[in-house]
This record gives C-alpha cells, structure tokens and sequence, in this order.
C-alpha cells in the first residue's frame, strides 16, 4: 500500500491551482498501487488543501514565510517521514523544481521530474531532448519522488467532506541562504499556465505586443513569447513559452511571429487548437498548426481582433 | 575565489533527434555533439567572476566517457583554467552525477559551483539542487539578472551574480513564476543558471590554441552509480496530424468558430 504524500503550493496563504494538478496524479498513482493520499502546505493554505484532500499537514511559522528550498525541502521531508510516504508528488512549477530534488536527496529517494503520465506504480513518462522523445522512466528506490508537468493532469475535484488540517511543528534548519526581496509582473489578465486561450508574440512582432495584447483582451487570452522576445526584455521572463519556459496547453494558441523553433514547439505543442500567423510560409510552425496564415501580423492581428469582436 | 563549473557533452540542439526502432534510446550516428547550453551560460559567468575577483580560478568539470574531453576543452578554450574529467562509459542518472560531484566537491573544495539549471539531452533539472542538498549548501537556481541581454552592462560583460564586499556571500537574482527574486546565499553554494544570465562567449582561435594545452586530470567516479531512475523505453511522441492554409483573416474566424468550436 503506498502512502503519497502531495506538496500544496501557496502564495499570500492562497493555494496555488498548480497543486490541484498534483493532486489528480497523485490520485492517479493511488489507484494504481492502492493507498492514501495526505498533503502537505509549507506556509499556510492548511484548510483551503484539506478540501479536497482528507489528511493535511501544513506548517505554519515565521521561520518558513519565504519559500527557501534548503527550509520548505526540510518541511516537506518531515512530513514525508512522519507519515511513512512512499511517494511524494509536487507539480513541476518553479517552486516544485527548486525544492523537489533536495526532498529526494533527504529521502534517499529517485526522482522522475516533469512527469507526463503515471504508467505503473514505479514508472512515469516524461518528455527529452526539448520532447524529440518520450521515455518511460522507472523509479528503483522504495521511496519516490515525482513532479509533474500540470498541464498533462486535470485540476481535482473537492472531496465529499472537508478533510483535518493539523499543524506539523517542525523547527526550519539553519539556512544558509536569505531572502532579499522579490520584483512581482503584475498582469490583469489570466495565468499563462491557466488560461484557456494563448496569444503569443514572437521576434517578428520587434518588440510591438499591442496587437498581441489587444487580441489577447479581445478573447480573454494569457499573453506568451518566444524566448527571442524574453532576451532582449520586450517582455518578462516568465512569459517565455518552451522546452526550459512554461509548458502550456489551452484551447487555443496563437503563435504570431515566431518560427516555430523545437523549443518553442516543446511547450506548445499540446494545445488543443494551435493557429500560426507568420508572412514566411515556410516557417516550421506551420508544420503544428492547425490554420495557417500567411501574413504580416501586424495587418492580420488587428483585423483578427474586429472579427472576433464582431462574433461577441 | 575558487569556481567550479560544469559542463555536460549533450547532442546538439540543431542535429535531428530521432527513437531507435528498438526503443531503447534516441539514434547517435549522425549526431552532433557539443557543451550543454546552459553549462556555457555557467562558464561564462565563472569566467566574469573570476576576471572581476583576482585571484581566482574556474575548475571545468565533465563527467562521462572519454569524448567528454571535447566539452571540457571548449570550456578551457572559453578560458577556464584546467578541467577534470570524471570518466565513465554508459548511462548515469542525475543522482549518480550529483553523487559523483559531491566527491569533486570534497577534493576541490570550491567557494562556488556553476551549473546548468537543466541539460538539454535528459531535461532533468535536479543536478544542482540534489547536489546542494547533499553538500548541504543553500542554492538559487534559475540565475538571471535584473538587466536585460541587450543592456549595457551585458555589452561590458559584468558578472550578473555579485560577490558580497566579504568575498563570504553572493547575491543571485532568480526566475521564478510571477516575477524576479533576489536572494543572498553564503558560500560556499550552488547556482543553476538560466539563459537570461549572459551571452556566452567564442572562443578565439588563439585561446583554443592555448586551451590544448591546459591540464585535464581523469579521476574515477568514487561512488557506487547503480542508477536510482532507469530509462526503460523511449518512444517517439505523439505527431500532430497536419492542418491546413487558410486564404484570409475571415475565413481564420470562421473556422475557429465553426470547425474548432474555440472562439
Ligand atoms: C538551450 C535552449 C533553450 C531554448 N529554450 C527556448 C524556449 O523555452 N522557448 C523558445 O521560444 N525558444 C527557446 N529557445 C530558442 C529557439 O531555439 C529559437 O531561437 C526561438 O524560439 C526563436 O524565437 P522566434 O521564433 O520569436 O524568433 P525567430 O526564429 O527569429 O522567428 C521570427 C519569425 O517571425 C516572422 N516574422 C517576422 N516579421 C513578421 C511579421 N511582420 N509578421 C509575421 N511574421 C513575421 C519570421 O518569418 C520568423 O519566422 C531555446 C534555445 C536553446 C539553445
Ligand atoms: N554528466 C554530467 N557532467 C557534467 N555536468 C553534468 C552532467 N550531468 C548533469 N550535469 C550538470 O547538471 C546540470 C543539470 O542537469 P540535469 O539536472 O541532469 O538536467 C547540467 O546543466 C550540468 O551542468
């Protein structure tokens, strides 16, 4: 019987929708190997988790208010220890890449990152060279340790009955590392990794998003970039789509002058319905996408936000 | 300041990467291979800090089979100041490397370990914090800085990560969702970095020249590498079927309307 432990993400003592993602994969592990799932909240966010999971386990003090790996890794392995875990399930966002490994290495665990899939109970695909390929990866240690790539597990449902939220006491390790301060992008508009519809800038746009944004608005899009965009600081870093950005998959993704890199592609490519706007009809994005139009963005985006606005 | 950076040979990001028909790894025939990219952001960087702390000195290591000799003399030929070159032949997970650095650690006892945040080939990105923890360091992976690529103080090559005035501490801005952070780490500690650091340099053909030259010591791995995560197949993934031209903007809307059922 395994016994999985997964790691809620919080930011200002709100759960992170990320973790819900998490969750299904740790729901789709327990159904495979038979077991209980607990959770476990560095920060706050004990109750809000323990509405959709029966076991919480959140910490909850002044040592732990900034998410440092060498201390939020320390928590989560307590927690794991005090409940026997067997698996330990955090999703692949910035915050599960930084602290998962150091959980492992506290576990003497393996670690599988960015999982696409659950196979067995000690196996999982996940994606290589920029997705080129797909292996099927098997965890060998008794204890494991996975993160999953949110977009390839749909978001948990609450259970029936709230579950118990109970404060793990844990005394944080000396941390050789402090925090200083943290620059946050604010957007009105959706998530990247949430949203259902992704409007996305590449270098053909040279550094002009208003007809991006504005398609965006228009369709109540997230805004994405091609790195080209994000290296020369036309756009925040966390905008970047790709093989070592964010992995999304929407309803819909419009890429507009971008080339259609495999790097690119490695973070796209899953999207239900992908358009490519780019004046080269050669360009490699048209090989993914669904209507391809050949044409300056800068006359087809404009046009395209009239259109659709018509249609509301 | 003592830097130790690493360098992993991946297949090149331009070569074609396809299954083998057997499914138990990707074609290497045809393929070309070269540094991981980011492990040449990390050089860079170590290079910059060592050039802006003298006296110092950027350690290259690389571990893997005999042709990993190749990437630790593109690093010397960026101008790293010797390597070593853990030599094994066959697979090792990132544990195992993580393992094994921790015994180059041991021996080198670096102020600061350079590293990529992922490799391009396995698209792990564990390394580092696995090593961190083993070391028990404090990290700050996803290095970057405030600055863009196009700034001036990238075109005057300024290190990115700043040395505290005590030489005891650094201070590393990282990507993160939502934002930037900054966080300050005592050394010595572990850094991944990401491509917003820096532009790495070529190398001259007089630094390559020099490069041959530098010291490169074998050394066994020291530790048992029996691998904690197998690959037990690898499959092609999923092709996307092909989609179709269309003429004009209108007949875009009427199909995402009509056909894809999306707007
Ligand atoms: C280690 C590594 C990691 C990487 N990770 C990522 C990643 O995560 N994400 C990512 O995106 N890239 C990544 N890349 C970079 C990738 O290889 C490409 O360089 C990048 O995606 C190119 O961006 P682009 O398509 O915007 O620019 P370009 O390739 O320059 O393409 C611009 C396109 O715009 C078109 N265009 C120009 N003007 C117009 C116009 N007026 N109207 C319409 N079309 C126009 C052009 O025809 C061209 O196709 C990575 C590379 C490496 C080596
Ligand atoms: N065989 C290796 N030799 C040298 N460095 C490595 C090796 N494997 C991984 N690394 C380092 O670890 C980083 C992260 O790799 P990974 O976690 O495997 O994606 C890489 O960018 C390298 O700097």
């Amino acid at each position: 019987m395994a016994t999985i432990l997964v790691v809620g993400e919080q930011a200002h003592g709100q759960l992170k929708k990320a973790t819900l993602n998490a969750l299904t994969a740790a729901q789709q592990l327990a159904q495979k190997n038979g077991g209980q799932i607990h959770g476990v909240v560095v920060g706050g966010a004990g109750e809000e988790l323990a509405q959709f999971v029966q076991n919480v386990h959140f910490v909850q003090n002044a040592q732990f208010e900034h998410a440092l790996a060498e201390t939020h890794a320390a928590a989560v392995a307590e927690a794991a220890k005090k409940i026997g875990a067997t698996d330990v399930v955090i999703a692949a966002t910035a915050y599960g890449k930084d602290i998962a490994p150091r959980v492992a290495a506290k576990l003497g665990a393996g670690i599988a990152s960015d999982v696409l899939a659950v196979v067995s109970a000690n196996q999982f695909k996940r994606a290589m060279w920029a997705g080129n390929a797909i292996a099927t990866v098997e965890v060998t240690t008794p204890v494991k340790v996975i993160t999953v790539r949110t977009t390839e597990f749909p978001v948990a449902q609450k259970a029936g009955s709230p579950g118990q939220a109970q404060q793990l006491e844990v005394a944080a390790p000396q941390a050789k590392t402090k925090f200083l301060e943290f620059n946050e992008v604010k957007s009105a508009r959706p998530e990247l990794t949430e949203a259902s519809v992704v409007v996305s800038g590449g270098r053909g746009t040279k550094g002009d998003f208003k007809p991006i944004e504005q398609l965006a608005d228009v369709l109540g899009a997230a805004v994405g970039a091609s790195r080209a965009v994000v290296d020369a600081g036309w756009q925040p870093n966390d905008l970047q789509v790709g093989q070592t950005g964010k992995v999304v998959a929407p309803k819909l993704y419009i890429a507009a002058g971008i080339s259609g890199a495999i790097q690119h592609l490695a973070g796209m490519k899953g999207s239900k319905t992908i358009v490519a706007i780019n004046k080269d009809p050669e360009a490699p994005i048209f090989q993914v996408a669904d209507y391809g139009l050949v044409a300056d963005l800068f006359k087809a985006l404009p046009e395209l936000s009239e259109e659709v606005k018509k249609l509301k | 300041m003592k830097i130790l950076v690493t360098v992993k040979r991946v297949e090149d990001y331009e070569s074609k990467i396809k299954v083998k028909p057997d499914n138990t790894w990707i074609v290497t025939e045809g393929v070309n291979y070269r540094a991981n990219p980011f492990d040449e952001i990390a050089v860079e960087e170590a290079l910059r800090l060592r050039d802006a702390n003298m006296p110092s000195e950027v350690v290259a290591v690389s571990i893997g089979s005999g042709t990993a000799q190749a990437e630790i003399r593109s690093a010397l030929a960026m101008g790293a100041d010797r390597g070593i070159l853990v030599k094994h032949d066959g697979f090792l997970d990132s544990d195992a490397v993580a393992r094994i650095l921790v015994k180059v650690v041991e021996k080198e006892k670096p102020d600061l370990i350079l590293m990529g945040k992922q490799a391009v080939d396995v698209d792990d990105n564990v390394c580092g914090q696995l090593l961190a923890e083993y070391l028990g360091y404090g990290q700050a992976t996803f290095a970057s800085k405030k600055e863009s690529l196009e700034s001036a103080e990238e075109k005057a090559k300024k290190p990115g990560l700043k040395l505290g005035a005590d030489k005891k501490t650094m201070q590393v801005v990282r990507e993160v969702d939502g934002g930037v952070e900054t966080l300050e780490l005592q050394l010595p500690a572990v850094v991944t970095v990401d491509l917003r650091l820096n532009i790495p340099r070529y190398a001259s053909l007089p630094n390559i020249m020099k490069a041959k030259k530098k010291p490169i010591e074998e050394i066994a791995p020291g530790v048992d590498v029996s691998p904690k995560v197998k690959v037990v197949k690898v499959e092609a993934p999923p092709a996307r079927a092909a989609g179709v031209k269309v003429p004009d903007v209108a007949t875009l809307v009427q199909k995402l309307h009509d056909e894809a059922k999306v707007v």
